[in-house]
């Protein structure tokens, strides 16, 4: 099964209205993301981030608008077509989500093995320059408990990047971690594009996260999206309330 | 008025919970024959629902046998049919008390167990990773659990029964003196297929309600990580009620038959 390409955005967001029973969370959103490019994606806490790429992966179902990523409507495809999507999109979740009862080892095998087209050494290979991109070949016997809130963001990345997507979405990447392993966070999300040539939406409230890797930013507010611009653009906007994210 | 109206939403919210986990069933049992098969996580669940709740079930067996036979004696002498002792006793753990017992210690176990695990692999989104990952966490998870309770409970309650039945002997040993095979042979002179087969139908009951309860708790939970433990609580209760009305249901279809 193919999926097809109808345009020049890697993901297109239109006319996105979410609710969940009275609260209206997303009204009216439009949203494109380019190739190669880091979109990030700047709101209040409960402004509806998290859930726009959750939608956008297909996890949470609109009530009105179309997303299409790489030319295909996610609400129209049928389980098999949405797995395909799926396979090119990487989603590193805000806690990671590594599975408790695997070690490192098998949270990065297991999506591979499912796939049943790896198997043996190359399976033992893929696995360990994953780890090794994100710095924790060391780590590669331990449990996620073991681990350190940055360490575990990282393995989640490494098992993302084993599929290798060719759109990332970043759900608060930089959220509880220290100013230094932050930076490293957002080198690694530069390191990423470069390297796997990725288009990724970055959902953060962290400002130095923001510059170190964005190419154009989103600001959401009241569900829809107030502004869009690159950080010099919105640090200088006019609106104080944008301004304020960048004070 | 107010009473009323709390008595209606009670009403609805359980005929609603009911709708709920019939639909969650309907899904197991449509997922269950599908390929791909998930023989590893099947493997891996039935030595944690089976092998690891031998100990606990084994102590509760013997205990059980042994207890039993203690408090039953007494009545018996009486009666001067102390010589029934071993057949009564049997009866009573492979009929009833075996496959009850067993099933409210894995109620409490294996049910909690599933319903806490999958309840905090929710909101640790785990789940979620799984989808976005293209594997369907329903096969993966959920069937496989139910599957592997379904299988390991009636396993468990031979078990048992034959831990029971040794504390049994060795509680009529206490008084008297009988020999191994006396006992066994006075065991096997009162059964018949009619009291075992049920009794093993039943135990795949209880199994099936205890896997699918622990998991539509846990799939279904909500409210972070304190919902994670009123999954856990709310399995136990849930599944050890269903315990219940399934042996009653299952004594009166029995009854039928003999």
């Amino acid at each position: 099964m193919e999926t097809v390409k109808t345009n020049n955005y890697e993901v297109e967001v239109k006319h996105l209205h979410i609710s969940f029973g009275k609260d209206d969370v997303l009204m009216d959103l439009n949203l494109t993301l380019k190739k190669g490019e880091n979109l990030v994606v700047l709101g209040k806490s409960g402004s509806g981030k998290s859930v726009l790429i959750k939608c956008i992966i297909g996890l949470i179902t609109p009530d009105e608008g179309t997303i299409m990523v790489q030319g295909n409507n996610i609400s129209e495809q049928d389980d098999k077509s949405l797995n395909l999507i799926r396979s090119k999109v990487g989603f590193l979740f805000q806690s990671a989500a590594l599975y408790d009862s695997m070690t490192v080892r098998e949270n990065l095998e297991f999506p591979l093995r499912r796939q049943n087209t790896i198997k043996g050494k190359k399976l033992i290979s893929l696995v360990e320059d994953a780890l090794e991109n994100v710095g924790l070949l060391d780590v590669i016997d331990k449990m996620p408990s073991e681990l350190s809130g940055g360490m575990r963001k990282r393995v989640g990345l490494a098992r993302t990047l084993i599929l290798k997507p060719e759109i990332m979405l970043y759900d608060e990447p930089t959220t509880g971690l220290d100013p230094i392993t932050s930076n490293e966070i957002s080198s690694l999300i530069l390191h990423v594009q470069k390297k796997y040539k990725t288009s990724s939406i970055i959902i953060t409230h962290d400002i130095a996260c923001t510059k170190n890797v964005a190419d154009r930013i989103v600001v959401i507010r009241d569900g829809v999206c107030a502004a869009e611009g690159t950080y010099k653009e919105l640090e200088s906007s006019g609106d104080p309330w944008i301004r304020s994210f960048f004070e | 008025m107010n009473q009323a109206n709390q008595t209606v939403i009670a009403f609805r919210n359980f005929f609603q919970e009911v709708g709920q986990l019939t639909s969650f069933s309907s899904r197991f049992f449509k997922q269950v024959l599908l390929p791909p098969y998930e023989f590893d996580e099947f493997a891996k669940q039935s030595f944690i629902v089976g092998y690891k709740s031998l100990p606990l079930v084994g102590i509760t067996g013997f205990i059980m046998g042994l207890v039993l036979t203690i408090q039953l004696r007494p009545t018996l002498v009486d009666f001067g049919a102390e010589s029934w002792l071993p057949a009564m006793v049997a009866l009573s753990i492979i009929r009833e008390i075996g496959p009850v017992i067993t099933a409210l210690i894995c109620a409490g176990k294996v049910g909690s167990g599933i319903g806490a695990e999958i309840a905090s692999m929710k909101v640790t989104e785990q789940i979620d990773a799984m989808e976005v990952s293209g594997i369907n966490p329903f096969k993966y998870i959920v069937v496989t659990r139910i599957v592997a309770t379904t299988l390991m409970i009636p396993l468990l309650v031979i078990f048992s029964d034959f831990i029971a039945l040794m504390g049994s002997f060795i509680a009529v040993n206490i008084k008297s003196d009988v020999s191994m095979s006396l006992f066994i042979s006075q065991i096997f002179n009162s059964l018949d297929f009619m009291d075992i087969i049920p009794s093993l139908i039943k135990a795949l009951f209880f199994g099936f309600f205890i896997g699918l309860i622990g998991c539509y708790k846990g799939y279904t939970s909500s409210n972070g990580t304190e919902g994670v433990g009123a999954s856990a609580n709310s399995a136990v209760v849930v599944a050890s009620l269903l315990v219940f009305i399934i042996d009653m249901i299952a004594a009166q279809i029995t009854s039928l038959f003999t």
